[in-house]
């Protein structure tokens, strides 16, 4: 039980014109499992290393419990790791590996046999002991690498994408029991995706990371609801939100040519032009009568009891209204739908479901 | 001498299977070159061979004959008793057996521990002190015997173990081999080891030794044959029954009378290669499943 503190911590390899961690700053308190999240080379896995020891700090403090961790070698920081490639040993069978740690800290024999099945129990492992790796799934594998953190019963947990090297079915199981673990024993846990549904559903709090820099910490329903950034908003959520560049004019923005009222105490706080990102459930249909952007459909994602509409606005884009990096919209029907591919329909955004940037500095302004 | 020629062969048998299969992937000149090449490298190692263990069955006057004869006939395995009659040959196998096993063990211990500082400690300097040991790879040892002679005379090891074995310790072969293995490990099995708390010493006995056993198995192989088949230095540093392994003694039975008689000494150059053969065949099987139960590792 443990709490952490990333204070500037900044990791600057030889030879590379920025940082991989850049001044991070993070406080995780005792029991939290806290996800680091974002695109691949953003520094979230040497974040990780940095607090596991297996990476040099070459700025700030990292503090476990209180007390800097600088100099303090990875065997002494009394952290357990699950690795992407679950890093188990090959010569040793499932038990050995579990006890490995133990035995080396001259925990008492009976200790270390308790312990170990006592892991194997929580983990269904007690068919597998006596296997090696090399006869397991890779299930079987990943939860013989959680087994081996858990019987250290650590201060921290470290995981690095440790459920990246299963199928997708797997995954989803995994990633329950995993949390639900997390809960139980209550270890302060530090946990490294890039898959934005694993840290939406896993964490207590969401770190967001971008080259290196700390963008959002929050909880998975704040970083959705109220992003910082348009990093952040178009990083969470799946599909990914709807992003316009518009300039502002009494009130209103345009959004592919339609003009949206939008709060205007908002709006006031831009300086020049903006960004409005619209999220799937914030369009909804209309008839053609009723104002709307008319939308060509280019892909139907149907998942039954919804469905998410990818097309492209056949409006003319005007001056004002510049799309972000895709001209597509998405927005999400409910149920089943009947739209298919190179049909139009109109939809129009729920202003009040605006999520506003300012177009510069991509900070949120509402 | 030849029982390297051995281990080269049995090398390429192991591997066969991929070989032909290459050779298959190939168009038909490219299969026929393949082949051509591999009865090429078989008849180089296998007629010398071949007719080592002929010669050893021949009487003295079926040696020297015109035409060549291919088969020992009329029989004569008495050539295998008379070795042993003829100069002390279980002197002679002893102590190529002492030479062996203390100098192929020290190497071994040697190569695996330097390796294991140079490839998985950090410490100043590391890459250059592996510069500064290929360095001493690339001397000859024809070059220094002169003053290692000097030295060791002086020291009055001449005609002792102590005198043959030491200078031969040295090993930069087995450094450079073990560690290129070792760097060739998951680095996340070495973090997780020294995150489980694994000293520098149990991280190498328990967990980076075992990932590394054919890789150990073939450099111990290498090693063994070579200190057994060496013979410039214990011949410079024995001249008798005392001190002196069974390839040097193989030279003191071929000059014992004016004439070489060959067949004695080709029945003694057979009893010679036979132990290396033998923990070949041995270590052979260990080597093919070290390497099978390392594919099968995550």
């Amino acid at each position: 039980m443990a709490t952490v503190l990333f204070d500037e911590a900044t990791r600057h390899y030889p030879k590379t014109p920025t940082p991989a961690v850049d001044k991070v700053t993070l406080e995780i308190p005792d029991g939290e499992f806290l996800v680091l999240v974002g695109p691949s080379g953003c520094g979230k896995s040497t974040t990780l290393r940095m607090l596991a020891g297996l990476e040099p700090i070459d700025g700030g403090r990292i503090l476990i419990d209180g007390h800097d961790q600088a100099g303090v070698r990875p065997r002494d920081r009394d952290i357990a790791m699950v690795f992407q490639s679950y890093a188990l040993y090959p010569n040793m069978s499932a038990f050995e590996n579990m006890a490995f740690a133990l035995r080396n800290a001259k925990v008492a024999k009976p200790e270390v046999e308790q312990r170990v099945r006592e892991a194997a129990k929580i983990l269904e492992l007690e068919d597998l002991l006596t296997k090696k790796p090399g006869q397991m799934s890779g299930g079987q594998r990943q939860r013989v690498a959680m087994g081996r953190a858990i019987v250290r019963q650590p201060k921290v947990f470290c995981m690095d994408e440790p459920l990246s090297n299963l199928d997708a079915k797997l995954r989803v199981s995994t990633r329950s029991q995993i949390a639900q673990l997390q809960r139980r024993l209550g270890v302060t846990t530090v946990y490294v995706t890039h898959d934005q549904v694993e840290a939406m559903t896993m964490g207590h709090r969401v770190a967001v990371l971008k080259d290196g820099r700390l963008q959002q910490v929050d909880t998975p329903a704040n970083l959705y609801d109220r992003p910082v950034n348009t990093f952040v908003a178009s990083f969470i959520g799946s599909p990914a939100i709807t992003m316009t560049r518009s300039a502002v004019r009494e009130g209103e923005v345009t959004v592919h040519g339609l003009p949206v009222a939008l709060d205007r105490a908002t709006l006031s706080t831009a300086s020049g032009d903006v960004v409005v990102g619209f999220r799937p459930e914030a369009w909804e249909v209309v008839g053609a009568g009723r104002p709307g952007i008319d939308v060509r459909v280019e892909l139907v994602e149907s998942l039954g009891s919804e469905a998410f509409v990818h097309g492209e606005p056949e409006r003319v884009v005007d001056d004002a209204t510049v799309a972000l990096g895709s001209e597509r919209i998405t927005f999400k029907v409910i149920g089943k739908t009947d739209l298919d591919v190179g049909d139009t329909v109109r939809v129009a955004p729920i202003a009040q479901h605006a999520h506003v940037f300012d177009a510069e500095s991509g900070a949120r302004l509402s | 001498m030849s029982a390297i020629a051995r281990l080269s062969r049995t090398n390429g048998r192991a591997g066969m299977p991929s070989a032909e299969s290459g050779i298959q992937g190939r168009g038909p000149v490219g299969k026929a070159f393949g082949y051509a090449a591999m009865v090429l490298v078989l008849l180089i190692i296998a007629v010398p061979l071949f007719w080592i263990v002929v010669t050893s069955f021949k009487r003295q006057e079926n040696i020297y004959v015109r035409p060549a004869e291919y088969l020992p006939i009329p029989f004569h395995p008495e050539n295998y008793s008379e070795v042993t009659s003829r100069i002390p040959f279980s002197a002679y196998f002893r102590n190529s057996v002492i030479i062996t096993f203390f100098t192929a063990s020290i190497k071994i211990v040697l190569g695996v521990l330097s390796a294991y500082a140079l490839s998985l400690l950090r410490f100043p300097g590391r890459n250059l002190l592996f510069v500064v040991i290929l360095a001493a790879l690339m001397v000859p040892n024809q070059i220094t015997v002169i003053s290692n002679f000097a030295l060791v005379a002086q020291l009055g090891w001449r005609n002792t173990f102590q005198g043959i074995i030491i200078p031969l310790c040295g090993t930069a072969f087995g450094t450079f081999l073990m560690r290129n293995q070792f760097l060739s490990l998951p680095h996340e099995i070495i973090e997780a080891a020294r995150m489980d708390g694994a000293g520098p010493l149990k991280l190498l006995w328990r967990v980076v030794m075992p990932l590394s056993w054919p890789t150990l198995v073939a450099f111990s192989l290498i090693t063994v044959v070579n200190e057994w088949n060496e013979y410039l230095w214990p011949f410079l540093m024995s001249d008798d029954a005392r001190t002196a392994p069974l390839q040097v003694g193989l030279t003191f039975l071929q000059n014992n009378d004016g004439v070489t008689n060959w067949g004695p000494v080709m029945a003694g150059t057979v009893l010679t290669i036979l132990p290396v053969l033998l923990l070949f065949l041995v270590l052979q099987r260990q080597m093919i499943k070290g390497l099978t139960s390392g594919a099968v590792k995550s």
